[in-house]
């Protein structure tokens, strides 16, 4: 049988390079399948108890940093896009601009973990951390109208809010970590045109994080807003 | 081989429309958030959310496209058991009030 022309990376039990990366990429997608599930249980649980508890999840829901939540976004969004165009760079065998995207993004991963870092420490200092120094006497502002709500049922919002928000932010350490261990191979030039699977496979991973905050956003703090 | 490969990637004026596109929407969504819209703020908000995963998944994790086919039917069942647990979930609790 002819030997194609490949690089070192295609392994014996796939017959070509492209086969090799469709399994992976397969394999990938399958892992981000488990991942929906796994927070798509939280979110459902979430879900749940906003229609169980409305009043306490609004006046929690309330006192949440729309600021901060909204810079977030859009500092995940920008990484999403830097991630895409690693990718792009990759595929086109440039390999200094590959490690300056992947720096960039690891960057703004770490934007997004500083700004969440902020947002936590106002929670410790408004007394909205779930335990024995949860606090809250806040109220529902229902369209003007101030509604007095039970602070246990507001605690398990925010027990939910830190459960969330906390595996988000787990998702982004380990998601910097991967790319900080990306960037280091592709600047030894791990990656060419032809194979950069690990690169595409990292981003699919970025880009799920991503994915996740782009619903946490607004159900965590946008849908009991108005007023 | 390299056909498919081309379809995968798109131009750099292409993924900052996309990216742009998704800030827009953010904005969009907060501001929306201000206005009283009753029982709709939530139905808008997660479809606002809605479009932005679908932008994602589409264009940026390079589903629109992929040479193995497969992908795409993974990708719909995943958010087709996820909508099994939300909606038998949901069906439960939303009817429970009703006596």
């Amino acid at each position: 049988m002819e030997h194609a022309t490949h690089g070192p990376e295609l392994v014996h039990q796939f017959s070509d390079a492209q086969q090799q990366k469709n399994s992976a990429s397969l394999g990938m997608w399958l892992f981000l399948v488990t991942e929906i599930m796994f927070f798509g249980g939280m979110f459902c649980a979430y879900l749940i108890y906003r229609i169980s508890y409305f009043n306490a999840f609004a006046a929690g829901s309330q006192q949440l940093n729309i600021w901060m939540g909204g810079i977030n976004t859009a500092v995940l969004i920008v990484s999403s896009v830097t991630v895409v165009l690693a990718v792009r760079a990759a595929q086109e065998g440039k390999r200094k601009l590959l490690v300056a995207y992947l720096v960039i993004t690891i960057l703004l991963g770490l934007t997004f973990l500083v700004i969440k870092g902020f947002e936590y420490k106002e929670k410790f200092e408004k007394h909205h951390v779930p335990g024995s120094t949860f606090n809250f006497t806040e109220k529902f502002d229902d369209n003007g109208k101030q509604i007095p709500v039970d602070s246990k049922n507001a605690e398990l919002f925010f027990s939910l809010y830190f459960v969330m928000t906390g595996m988000h932010a787990i998702h982004m350490i380990i998601g910097c970590g991967l790319f900080t261990g990306l960037a280091i191979l592709a600047w030894k030039g791990h990656y060419t045109s032809t194979y950069f699977t690990p690169i595409e496979n990292g981003g699919l991973y970025w880009h799920l994080v991503d994915i996740i905050w782009i619903y946490l956003f607004p159900l965590l703090y946008l849908i009991s807003r108005h007023s | 081989m390299s056909e498919h490969e081309e379809h995968a990637t798109h131009r750099l004026g292409f993924y900052l429309l996309i990216g742009f596109t998704l800030l827009v929407l953010t904005i969009v969504t907060a501001c929306v958030a201000f206005v009283n819209l009753g029982p709709f703020n939530p139905v808008v908000a997660l479809l606002i959310a809605t479009i932005k995963a679908t932008l994602v998944i589409l264009f940026f994790m390079h589903v629109k496209g992929a040479s193995e086919k497969l992908t795409g039917v993974v990708v719909v069942s995943a958010f087709f058991f996820l909508a099994i647990m939300l909606t038998l979930s949901l069906a439960d609790y939303l009817t429970r009030a009703w006596k």
